[in-house]
């Protein structure tokens, strides 16, 4: 009995050492950057989606204004153009870490934002299209996509804060100076100029 | 210092958080997933009492409710902070929501606020959802009636899960439709009511989904075994082989110190090894039986004012 058991203990000791070191080096965080850049990661996704969906309701919008304001052309082009570059300049989510493809597509969005916002205000002047039910409920949706929008990049302000941090702080600054050396801090939405800025109608 | 300690099993901190300390000394704030700020009491590395302090460093945790909105405790499915619905309507519209859980699943809560804090309505009942986790875990399938009268906002905030049959477009319609009308003429019972109705039908609109819904009810996410879960199982499976070794050893020959030496040492590692599933919080505190399923929500829905 106390030999076999002893062999049975013999056979498992490096499978146990080899176990019991994972943990540890789990136990350290050395799983933290790969798991906090998947969730920025997956954060991101959700913004684009978002976006995405504010594209997709834009061709439908601006078919239901001109019904009624085709005389608002320069508002409606401006935001056919702003759509059609804001589409135009994808970041996928391997390439958050570089600045200036971050700032291109955040400053494309803005525009549509922008030319979006200048077209529901030029839209109030007309009766017939404000009471066009179509119109409304295109409306609505603009809203809810804006608020999503905005949901969902305050969600990944947050998780790339986390990442961010884990990266700059103790313990995780040793593991990505060591393991994921290839792991670079994400850029993140500054606040946007069109949130500080009051929306400017003009009569 | 002790009962400041006691506290820490309470919070369900990571590991992340914990090691968020800076090095050079300074009390640097970090966040809960509820926004909290925890601040991290360091102290300098030279210190004479290096080894007191750093155990009193990881003791020393506050948790502040700075920052974050001051949320109302989660006391039913009709929660009346700005105490404009009589006892009544209270009674029988948490009738009603009890009847759409049970036949549905969906949570709908009716909340009305003192104060949106400074904050968007917005803004207020995402957070408000998702602290609250109104819905059901992995279906997302939970809404908000959210009445501000102070400020004369009204929303209905929609869970992830039901953005498809409660679109942003019919949740106008009620706001402008079936709400708007009577708070204008300060019926705030029967606007939270006809709205509350109206919600109601749109979710139990289509009668073989929410049968279909129904019959999913008892926990239907079936639980992955972790890799963990694996290693805490080999662990306890290798401690089961040390004991018998150990009393063999001990009938028998008083040999081999070392091993047992190693022994005493995995065994106390594999209990202490900090090695827990994800806790997630539970929803605020639950009064009258009622808490949220685990939903979230993604800013889903419209908002009104009056």
């Amino acid at each position: 009995m106390s030999r076999s058991a002893e062999s049975i203990i013999r056979l498992a000791r490096i499978p146990v050492i080899t176990i019991l070191f994972g943990l540890l080096v789990s136990g350290c965080g050395v799983n933290t950057i790969p798991t906090y850049e998947e969730q920025a990661k997956a954060k991101w996704s959700d913004v684009l989606n978002q976006y995405q969906r504010r594209a997709d309701l834009i061709p439908n919008l601006v078919e239901t204004v001109k019904g009624y304001a085709a005389q608002e052309r320069q508002v409606l082009e401006a935001v056919i153009n702003a759509r059609a570059r804001a589409t135009s300049i994808q970041l996928p989510p391997d390439t958050l870490t570089d600045p200036e493809a971050f700032k291109r597509f955040q400053d494309a969005q803005a525009q549509l934002t922008g030319a979006l916002g200048r077209l529901i205000a030029v839209s109030e002047a007309y009766p017939d299209l404000k009471s066009n039910q179509n119109f409304l409920a295109l409306q609505s949706q603009l809203e809810g996509t804006e608020n999503r929008i905005a949901v969902a990049r305050r969600d990944y302000i947050e998780a790339v804060r986390n990442y961010n941090t884990e990266l700059r702080t103790f313990p995780g600054v040793i593991w990505a100076s060591t393991v994921y050396r290839s792991a670079k801090p994400m850029q993140t939405f500054t606040v946007a100029e069109e949130t500080t800025r009051p929306p400017q109608v003009r009569f | 210092m002790i009962v400041i300690g006691g506290l820490v099993p309470a919070i369900p901190l990571n590991k992340a958080r914990l090691c968020q300390m800076n090095r050079d000394g300074r009390v640097k704030p970090g966040h809960d997933e509820e926004g909290r700020i925890i601040l991290m009491a360091t102290l300098h590395a030279r210190s004479p009492m290096r080894k007191v302090v750093t155990v009193a460093a990881l003791l020393l945790l506050f948790v502040l409710p700075a920052l974050a909105l001051d949320f109302p405790a989660l006391t039913g499915r009709v929660v009346d902070e700005a105490n404009i619905l009589n006892a009544a309507t209270r009674a029988s519209l948490d009738q009603k929501l009890a009847d759409l859980e049970s036949k549905t699943t969906n949570q709908l809560v009716v909340v009305t606020l003192k104060s949106l804090q400074g904050t968007t309505i917005e803004d207020f009942g995402v957070q408000l959802g998702r602290r609250w986790q109104i819905g059901q875990r992995g279906k997302n399938n939970g809404v908000l009636l959210i009445v501000a009268p102070t400020e004369r906002k009204v929303r209905i905030e929609v869970g992830y899960g039901l953005e498809g049959s409660l679109t942003d477009a019919v949740t106008r319609l009620i706001i402008e439709n079936s709400i708007l009308p009577r708070f204008r003429a300060n019926d705030y019972p029967g606007g939270i009511s006809r709205g509350a109705d109206d919600i109601i039908q749109v979710l139990s609109g289509d009668a073989e989904e929410f049968k279909q819904r129904a019959a999913q009810r008892p926990d239907a996410a079936p639980r992955s075994i972790s890799l963990g879960t694996v290693l805490a199982v080999l662990v306890v499976i290798w401690v089961i082989f040390w004991l018998v070794r150990q009393s063999a050893v001990q009938s028998g020959r008083g040999k081999r110190r070392r091993s047992s030496f190693w022994g005493t040492a995995w065994s106390s590692g594999s209990s202490g090894g900090g090695w827990s599933s994800g806790s997630s919080w539970s929803s605020g505190s639950s009064g009258g039986g009622f808490s949220g399923g685990g939903g979230s929500f993604g800013g889903g829905g419209s908002s009104g004012s009056w």
